[in-house]
């Protein structure tokens, strides 16, 4: 450990090894983990606060309507190979990551940009579609959006919006191709702080400081390793002899005594994200609202967060995180278990029915997933009486009777992609791929389309706010409590601070010797 | 012989057929796919994906086009690994698991066979229950226990050697010795019974009244018959071990073919499942045939079959 903090090479437990390492085709934490090192988008992050700050653009300017974004790029921005970056090669990234052939899985995050429908879904060819993006010169780049969206800057950040290297994407035909070797180590060109220098499946990735980065006198690190640890006892193994900096988790089962033995190195930080289950809407007996507000009334979340979880998560008595880009919504969700009773005996009255029918919870396997609902399966019979019947799936098996909605009552998670309530709402909207609870509202969803249309925050939170009292009212879900995230750190690594996406760009970072004991 | 070589090759490739059909067939009707994530990818975006690597085709025609690449000793694209292909990935990690394997299996030879031999020479005393019941807990103790235990012992509290990874000499040492172990064990038992079972033949008698020195009938005598178990054992289990451990790998974090072939199995990477599966049956057939032969030059009784 001493040995790395005189190199300056930070060593990261990235908990997977990510399947693309191509921001237009990325789709996981541990991927965005790895390319905000190796690509620089046109705004970066605050380390503290996440608030956009220059990237690739030293300024911009917003037009009055919130429609036309104008960004100036600084002229010193270049590519690991000496290129410089420029407006056009912004405007190839996009046409990219739209590109229908490509089949990228985020390219709906482009949504926003005037015509990027037409091009992606209708298939107008790009000019034709006049899409909003626009290199005026080599340095200035115009970005009309089909809406006023106030969480702009902050979208550009994820990996979705990155460059990528318009001459090594061409020579690797990879405009329109997955799967090509670009990517690898010698071939990827980016203009993030740092390269690609090793990449070593299901071993390691390394990267190494990018003399060539506009702001490298910021950097501090001369290279990071990470390395892709599925296990977590054997991730905190390699923490506790001093082989990692940082862990991405923590075993559930260790938090007490890492708690009570490491208070130094054992960290709870808020995730921007909710723990909670889906109930199918369309089959007795959660067809019924009543059944689904009694479930939600009988459900004593503190007691989850205190006794079951007990890793500093809060109870969600609303589905968004408080707090979300400026947003609270109002506590709706309860612990009622009276209330909850006298909703269960009204509907076995009305249905002529002695007791609630068997009931199947759905969960993919995890050790903590199965706390949570053995819990849940007390309270219920308990305060209801319901019979619940825990089946745990394997990942891809649950994942597949979740899409195919062959399910009562089962476990989500949604992690939010950016710091807006639109990330967690929208989701419920009537058919949107990720609802799959069967509920459809057409109030909701006109709440959904006035808030995007609307530029005055004040309003647009109205609208969000209007939304959490329909969940809260027809109970489609039932909120559990937000994300926490729980790592270790060592002591030595210093401006590495909390943040709600778990965002912390490198640049900042840095290795210093610590008098407390590692 | 050579017949005999010739016999087992030919019949090895219906095997591989039927194992490679089994397989393919097996690995689809998995519910999910390689694609499936929490995020839930739009419907159009999903048949285009599927489209991009021929996903999207009858079954039985994948079937096909897979088998033809197979011929010209394409193993495909990886679906988790994307811009790798599978024979690159296995060829980067089969020689991982193998010296991994090796190295416990020396280990597992140079504790295993002395340790067999001497039980048997000094049946029923200190030395031999010692000996058996050290190995009797070597067998129950599954890895994943040894495992943590050796690093608790060696890394956090000794501090000698490194808990995980694999890319020095000192990080090859305690996975070896838990997989080696674990064997080591096996072998002093089979060793024991063997010698003991050789010991009590004419023969041994015979070269004893000759005046033979006890080392030269041990050694030049009684080791090749009582071998005989080990070596039938050594087949099977040197396969299992070079072809790599998925608990040790994942424990002490090694980029080894076995944990490419079980997260292959929950990544539902199609590709790379199939092609590990095959790789492995190849390994066995060739395994199995040379432990024929070398049981075959070491048991004459064998040889004419």
């Amino acid at each position: 450990m001493e040995k790395a903090i005189d190199e300056k090479i930070l060593h990261f437990g990235l908990g997977s090894e990510p399947q693309y390492l191509d921001p237009h085709l990325a789709n996981s934490v541990s991927a965005h983990n790895v390319i905000i090192a190796l690509i620089e988008g046109l705004v970066s992050e605050d380390p503290e606060t996440l608030k956009p700050i220059p990237g690739v653009a030293e300024k911009w300017e917003v037009s009055e309507d919130g429609l036309v974004y104008t960004f100036h790029l600084r002229k010193n921005a270049k590519w690991s190979n000496g290129d410089p970056v420029t407006a056009q090669d912004f405007v190839f990234s996009y046409k990219r990551i739209l590109n229908p052939e490509l089949a990228s899985q985020y390219a709906s995050m482009l949504h926003g940009l005037k015509n990027a429908r037409k091009y992606h879904e209708e298939g107008i060819p790009w000019d034709e579609a006049k899409v909003g993006a626009i290199a005026i010169d080599k340095h200035t780049l115009q970005l009309t959006l089909e809406n006023p969206t106030p969480y702009f800057l902050e979208l550009l950040n994820h990996y979705s919006w990155f460059p990528a290297h318009p001459p090594t994407i061409k020579k690797f035909d990879a405009f329109g191709k997955q799967g090509t070797a670009w990517t690898r180590p010698g071939n990827y060109i980016g203009n993030g702080p740092f390269v690609l220098s090793d990449h070593k499946v299901n071993s390691v990735i390394e990267v190494k400081k990018n003399p060539l980065y506009w702001d490298s006198n910021t950097v501090s690190l001369e290279g990071i390793r990470f390395y892709p640890i599925e296990s977590a006892d054997t991730e905190e193994r390699a923490f506790r002899s001093g082989f990692l900096h940082l862990t991405q988790t923590v075993s559930p089962d260790r938090i007490d005594f890492l708690k009570t033995n490491h208070p130094n190195l054992i960290h709870f930080e808020s995730y921007l994200g909710t723990y909670f289950y889906r109930f199918n809407v369309e089959e007795p007996p959660f067809d019924d609202v009543r059944v689904r507000l009694a479930f939600n009334l009988a459900t004593d979340r503190q007691a989850i967060v205190e006794k079951v979880t007990k890793g500093g998560q809060l109870p969600a008595l609303c589905f968004t995180p408080p707090g979300t880009g400026g947003f609270s919504p109002t506590s709706r969700f309860r612990f009622d278990p009276q209330k909850a009773q006298s909703l269960i005996q009204e509907y076995l009255e009305e249905k002529g029915l002695k007791s609630l029918p068997k009931i199947e919870l759905k969960y993919n396997t995890s050790e903590g997933h199965k706390k949570v609902a053995e819990a849940l399966q007390g309270m219920w019979k308990s305060h209801l009486g319901a019979e619940i019947q825990l089946l745990n799936m394997e990942w891809k098996v649950f994942l597949s009777t979740i899409a195919k909605r062959d399910f009562s009552l089962a476990r989500a998670g949604w992690i939010g992609d950016y710091v807006d309530a639109n990330t967690f709402l929208h989701m419920w909207r009537t058919g949107d791929g990720h609802n799959n609870t069967g509920w459809s509202n057409s109030r909701y969803d006109e709440l959904l389309e006035l808030a995007a249309q609307e530029s005055d925050t004040k309003k647009r939170f109205s609208y969000f706010e209007e939304c959490e009292k329909l969940i809260a009212e027809n109970a489609p879900i039932l909120p559990i409590y937000f994300y926490v995230h729980v790592t270790l750190r060592s002591p030595t690594v210093k401006g590495w601070y909390p943040t709600l996406l778990d965002h912390h760009p490198y640049k900042y970072v840095r290795l210093e010797k610590s008098e407390e004991n590692n | 012989m050579v017949k005999f070589i010739l016999v087992r090759i030919l019949q090895a490739i219906p095997t591989l057929f039927l194992i490679a059909t089994l397989t393919f067939f097996m690995t689809r009707m998995a519910p999910g796919g390689p694609f499936d994530s929490e995020k839930n990818i739009p419907d159009e975006i999903k048949e285009k994906l599927e489209a991009h690597f021929g996903l999207d085709k009858p079954l039985h025609e994948q079937f096909i086009l897979y088998i033809n690449n197979l011929l010209q000793g394409d193993l495909g694209p990886s679906f988790k690994y994307m811009g790798w292909d599978v024979s690159e990935l296995i060829a980067k990690a089969f020689p991982v698991s193998a010296q991994l394997g090796i190295l416990s299996l020396c280990i597992a030879l140079l504790m295993g066979l002395p340790a067999g031999i001497i039980a048997a020479l000094r049946k029923n005393s200190s030395y031999d229950y010692f000996l058996m019941i050290s190995a009797m807990l070597g067998i129950c103790l599954p890895t994943f226990v040894l495992g943590p235990l050796l690093i608790l012992i060696f890394s956090s509290w000794l501090g000698w050697l490194p808990p995980l990874g694999w890319y020095s000499f000192s990080d090859m040492i305690l996975p070896s010795l838990t997989l080696g172990l674990f064997y080591a064990a096996y072998i002093a038992r089979l060793t024991r019974a063997g010698m003991l079972e050789t010991l009590n033949q004419d023969y041994i008698r015979t070269a004893r009244a000759k005046g033979a020195s006890p080392i030269r009938v041990v050694l030049c005598h009684a080791l090749k018959g009582g071998l005989l178990p080990v070596v039938t054992f050594l087949g099977p289990a040197f396969a299992g071990l070079i072809s790599g451990s998925f608990i040790i790998e994942s424990i002490f974090f090694i980029p080894g073919l076995g944990r490419f072939f079980v997260t292959a199995a929950f990544n539902r990477d199609y590709t790379m499942v199939l092609g590990t599966v095959l790789f492995y049956a190849c390994l066995i057939i060739i395994l199995n045939l040379v432990v024929d032969i070398i049981q075959a030059s070491l048991d004459p009784k064998s040889r004419g079959r």
